[in-house]
């Protein structure tokens, strides 16, 4: 089974990454560009039972390593 | 006085952070992360500055799993001191031992230089022998130095007397070099026995290396 989990700062947390791409953007000439949010993708080939099972180690994998929650959320994409 | 100095791969501060304590008269032992005791008669643990698994996925976010900090978390719950320096007060907010936690400066540079820093909190085992508003200057180098609470935990560390250290000017006045929420540089836990902050105050001993203020910091741990 492969997980897919990206990892990014919470909406009210400054990522300064994020507004530094942006003005390179900007400077890019792509004029359109509202947001920039750079996060990261940890990918995981992992054995399961099921999807659930999958999805619930997956879940304690962000909660405790992969993710610090007080400052990043999580979102996990199993792809079967 | 004891002082237990904690090593992960990568951390390289340790050795700085021994000779500041033995230049202050204390017994000092290097403890490698994979130890699972606190070595007995220890009054003080250090987690040491630099690099520990290299900052790979967070600073201090794997360090936290090593088995040493099982000691050391348990140390601090039977009201054990400890002192996180830099990388150390990474590894201390990761395994929540200290609240927050440190992002990326915010002008994304890696700084390293003295900066002076206002002394806010003083009622502690930690920065006892200098009083509130006392400037000092303390080297930092750091890429991820950039403290951050929500309001609510942040209120908190007000009411609690939690917040140590302010980054400022040589005259006192709030400098931020970092980001971090209110320029704030090192802050305790609410049972004030756990200490963080970003700046290097071992690197601070001795006059001919730009500053001693280093010595009146460290020199509270050895009050009791």
């Amino acid at each position: 089974m492969k997980a897919i989990v990206n990892v990014f700062l919470k909406p009210g947390v400054l990522d300064s990454q994020g507004k530094a791409v942006h003005h390179a953007l900007d400077s890019l000439k792509f004029d359109g560009v509202k947001d920039v949010r750079v996060g990261k993708q940890i990918i995981l080939e992992l054995d399961a039972a099921d999807e659930a099972a999958g999805r619930a180690e997956v879940t304690e994998m962000c909660e405790s390593l992969l993710a610090n929650t007080v400052i990043e959320d999580y979102a996990i994409e199993i792809v079967s | 006085m004891k002082v237990s100095i904690i090593q992960f791969p990568g951390t390289n501060c340790e050795y700085d952070t021994r000779y500041a304590f033995e230049k202050l008269g204390a017994a000092t032992e290097i403890v490698w992360h994979k130890e699972t005791a606190v070595p007995a008669d220890t009054d003080l643990v250090v987690v040491a500055g630099g690099f520990s698994y290299g900052d790979y996925l967070r600073s201090g976010a794997i360090a936290r799993f090593s088995p040493v900090m099982k000691a050391v978390e348990t140390y601090a719950a039977r009201g054990g001191k400890v002192l996180g320096i830099c990388n150390g007060f990474q590894v201390l907010t990761e395994s929540r031992l200290l609240p927050g936690a440190l992002k990326r400066n915010e002008h994304l540079h890696f700084i390293s230089r003295h900066h002076h820093l206002k002394v806010a909190g003083n009622d502690n085992a930690f920065l006892n022998k200098l009083s509130k508003g006392d400037v000092v200057n303390i080297p930092i180098a750091h890429h991820d130095g950039n403290f951050y609470i929500d309001p609510d935990g942040l209120k908190a560390l007000y009411d609690n007397d939690q917040v140590l250290l302010h980054y400022c000017d040589a005259e006192g006045s709030i400098s931020n070099p970092n980001g971090s929420v209110d320029a704030i540089a090192g802050v305790c836990n609410a049972s004030k026995n756990v200490f963080g902050l970003m700046p290097h105050p071992e690197r601070a001993m001795e006059a001919i290396l730009g500053s001693d203020d280093g010595v009146a910091m460290l020199e509270g741990f050895f009050a009791s």
